[in-house]
């Protein structure tokens, strides 16, 4: 698509309208996961491993089938056999086979005719144990006296030699590092880590799932792509993927999370067994955080080369991450994010995605990129503070724009970081003046966006109004994106369109809502099923004028001659043509299936202001800075929440967040009371800049906005810790007792 | 030709290339020559690659153009959250 094709004036794009789902969830109409409930249901629970490594020696449901309403019991032996690759790793993650690999790893789920029956019976069932060393930390799982958690599992990345919990490894860069390094005059080699932390969504994961004898299903679930679940469980069950149906629920949030299925499979395993009565699962928080993906923790060295006006020569990243006892840590995306927005003739990437016995890592909002993101930002902040440079300007010299090619390869299409640069430094946060004990962090992030498989079925009702049948779920204002682009193109009101998420089979396959993919990808098939709508409609009215279609356009909201020389007719309106369309042939409709090309990359700068309590070692954000490129912000209130959800969740990684195992290997932090998310009341307003510069690859600009707010902040906080107290910590979180040990360790040198 | 700009990692199974000259119009052509020219690199394209062509990150779509003298890149593939 050539950039004079991205429309520049709207009446309804860039407007902020009313949220489609506002008065249902207001109102506690909105049904979510754990809402959805049928005739003859049964209740199911879940039986987890205590331990972190252990064989399964035998597992006896004899109490709990004794117990009256107890309809089923499953373990692995109810599962198919003969699964490879990912679908045995989803597989063994749901139902634990001949080991249970982490501490809450599922081993026998019940189904009975209350959920208190069901949680009764599951204790009731006796697992026999035989407890194995185990490993939760990544630079331990990769020693040589490592606990070896699945023999075997390197895939063909791995070179020989390796430890035997790396199961990927990535290798990837250009240019002479070694030569970029002593062209510098300042070279800097840190080492970082960050802990797991879980996506966080309130609602927990929960489903209804049904599955007769006939190999026929259907399920409700919350969940970020029914299409994903669908393929998963009907993999996982040996079922014909069409024979299963799902529809999704409301849903109360993702960020990565629900892009998987972790006892799902489990709800229509029960049901076929108990007659093909449905069964709901509902997980608490406990098992959400002990059982569903987190992210991965990482240990990280980098390196870079500077001349002494901040011009970068070089640099080179290590990094290490576990993803529990299977494949799938975002490594290598955290590498291909870690430099991305800097010019380097020189740069080289190495990741180890490695086995340890923690739970299956999830996608988590721009995997990998914010720990990438600390390690390399907090390093180029640090070099910046030794050679006395503005974080800015140091940055506006390194970096990218169109042409200049990416630290991970290819050259950048259009891009807007400098855009963002500039909007920062005008600020007026950037100027605030700080008081003793407060510090001010500069930090810049990258998400490539993402396409995706898509399907979009648009229809004209008989008064001109329009529904949209979409498969990517609503977690970040998709239907208010999606029905403000197909009402600009149709030319009627935002409220004249209705966007459905609708159930499998009512569309192709779609990917999920993930990679900030559904207003970019969504969008633009939405846009393209209405244009083939409009067409059809012009097409109608030129036969009823008697002339060509091709002499006909489509101009707010009707057909219209398209010239002069056309012939003289007034716009026949979308109503008109509409309420008539029973008499003109029928059905008025428009699709599009494929994936979209034209994916827009997006750039963030945040700035953060903290105050560090010399006493306690608390860390207060006193106000924070969200900058980053949208390319259009369709509904600009849903853009700003997506800026300020994921600079919130960052600061909750910097600052508090992770998961604390002890020496049994046990999670000890399983609940918010522990594992402590940011509150309201922890945090100033986020301040937020949207800055446009349209993606040519889209209708109207997208780019995506859900990911790229959640890289900076990790490194924003850090700097400004570092900034306030003069020491820098290079460990993530930053809770209280880390920042007071490392005041008390620079005052004591 | 196309020039296909390979990742380090890849060294092992190319004898040391990392950019192959390989003819192909369409991404998928351009994958299956870069197998028959390298063998060893089947898993890898198997396991699921993303192509850049001209800055482009394609998935996908092996029927995506490749214009001769394009500039390619052979990337892991992404995933997002």
């Amino acid at each position: 698509m050539a950039k004079d094709d991205v429309k520049q004036a709207y009446k309804l794009v860039g407007t902020r309208v009313l949220r489609p789902d506002g008065l249902d969830k207001v109102t506690g109409r909105a049904r979510y996961g754990a809402d959805f409930a049928m005739p003859g249901m049964l209740y199911g629970a879940v039986a987890r491993s205590p331990h972190a490594h252990a064989r399964i020696v035998s597992i006896d449901a004899s109490k709990a089938l004794a117990l009256d309403g107890v309809k089923a019991v499953v373990t692995r032996a109810d599962l198919p056999e003969g699964l490879t690759g990912e679908d045995w790793n989803l597989q063994e993650n749901a139902m634990a086979g001949e080991v249970a690999l982490y501490d809450g790893h599922a081993v026998a789920a019940v189904a009975a005719t209350s959920a208190l029956l069901a949680k009764d019976a599951a204790r009731l069932i006796e697992v026999d144990y035989e407890v194995l060393p185990h490993v939760t930390d990544v630079d331990e799982a990769m020693k040589p006296d490592a606990p070896v958690i699945r023999p075997g599992a390197a895939d063909h990345t791995v070179p020989d030699g390796m430890p035997p919990n790396v199961v990927k490894y990535f290798e990837f860069g250009r240019g002479d590092v070694e030569a970029g390094f002593a062209q510098a005059d300042l070279v800097r080699e840190r080492t970082y880590r960050t802990e797991a932390t879980h996506q966080g969504y309130i609602e927990p994961q929960a489903c209804v799932g049904q599955l007769g004898s006939d190999g026929k299903g259907e399920m409700w679930v919350t969940t970020q792509g029914q299409w994903y679940v669908r393929k998963m469980c009907a993999d996982l069950l040996g079922l014909g993927v069409a024979q299963l149906r799902v529809t999704p629920s409301e849903i109360g949030g993702g960020f990565g999370g629900k892009t998987t299925v972790f006892m799902e499979p489990l709800s229509l395993a029960l049901s076929r067994k108990a007659g093909g009565r449905p069964v709901k699962l509902v997980m608490d928080r406990a098992e959400v955080l002990r059982a569903t993906g987190p992210t991965a923790s990482a240990s990280m060295d980098v390196k870079i080369g500077m001349k002494a006006d901040g011009t970068m020569t070089a640099a080179r990243a290590e990094f290490r991450m576990q993803g529990g006892a299977f494949p799938g840590s975002p490594v290598n995306e955290a590498l291909e994010c870690a430099f991305a927005p800097y010019k380097l003739a020189a740069v080289e990437h190495i990741g180890y995605d490695v086995l340890a016995n923690r739970p299956k890592a999830a996608a988590y909002r721009a995997p990998g990129a914010p720990m990438g993101a600390f390690a390399a930002e907090s390093l180029i902040d640090e070099m910046a503070r030794e050679l006395g440079l503005d974080p800015i300007e140091l940055r506006l010299l390194n970096v990218v724009e169109e042409g200049d090619r990416s630290s991970y390869g290819p050259k950048f299409k259009r891009i807007g970081l400098r855009e963002v640069l500039e909007a920062t430094k005008v600020h007026p946060n950037f100027s605030v003046p700080l008081g003793p004990n407060q510090g001010r962090g500069v930090a810049t992030g990258f998400w490539f966006n993402y396409n995706g498989d898509t399907s979009v079925s648009m229809a004209i009702a008989e008064d001109g109004t329009a529904q949209v049948a979409v498969g990517t779920p609503d977690i970040g204002g998709g239907r208010a994106s999606i029905g403000l682009m197909v009402a600009e193109t149709l030319g009627v009101p935002y409220e004249a369109v209705r966007i459905n998420v609708v159930e499998t089979g009512a569309l192709g396959i779609n990917e999920p809502t993930h990679g900030s993919r559904a207003t970019f990808a969504t969008g633009k098939a939405a846009v393209l099923a209405t244009e083939q709508a409009t067409r059809e409609m012009c097409r109608r009215a030129a036969a009823d004028w008697g002339i060509d279609p091709d002499a006909v356009e489509w101009v707010e909201g009707a057909a219209q001659p398209a010239g002069p020389n056309a012939g003289k007719f007034p716009p026949m309106s979308i109503a008109e043509i509409a309420g008539n369309m029973s008499n003109t042939g029928g059905p008025i409709a428009g699709h599009w299936e494929g994936v979209p090309r034209g994916v827009g990359a997006s750039f963030g700068t945040h700035v953060a202001d903290v105050e560090v309590d010399p006493e306690t070692g608390r860390v207060t954000v006193l106000r924070y800075l969200v900058v980053q490129d949208a390319g259009r912000a369709i509904q600009p209130d849903y853009v700003e929440g997506q800026y300020q959800g994921g600079a919130v969740q960052g600061i909750g990684w910097a600052l508090n967040e992770g998961y604390v195992y002890g020496a049994d290997g046990r999670l000890q932090n399983a609940g918010f009371l522990d594992y402590r998310i940011p509150v309201a009341s922890d945090l100033p307003m986020i301040d937020t800049v949207i800055v446009e510069v349209p993606n040519p690859g889209h209708p109207f600009g997208v780019r995506g906005v859900g990911e790229t707010g959640i890289t900076p902040p990790l490194p924003a906080i850090a700097n400004a810790v570092a900034a306030a107290t003069g020491v820098r910590l290079a460990d993530l979180p930053m809770n209280p007792p880390r920042v007071l040990a490392a005041i008390r360790s620079r005052m004591d040198d | 030709m196309i020039e296909v700009n390979l990742w380090s990692g890849l060294r092992h199974v190319t004898g040391g290339a990392t950019v192959v000259e390989v003819e192909g119009a369409t991404v998928g052509a351009v994958l299956d020559a870069l197998v028959a020219a390298h063998p060893g690199l089947a898993p890898f394209i198997e396991a699921g690659v993303s192509v850049a062509v001209d800055g482009e990150i394609i998935t996908g779509d092996r029927f995506a153009e490749v214009p001769d003298g394009a500039e390619v890149f052979l990337m892991q593939r992404l995933k997002g959250g």
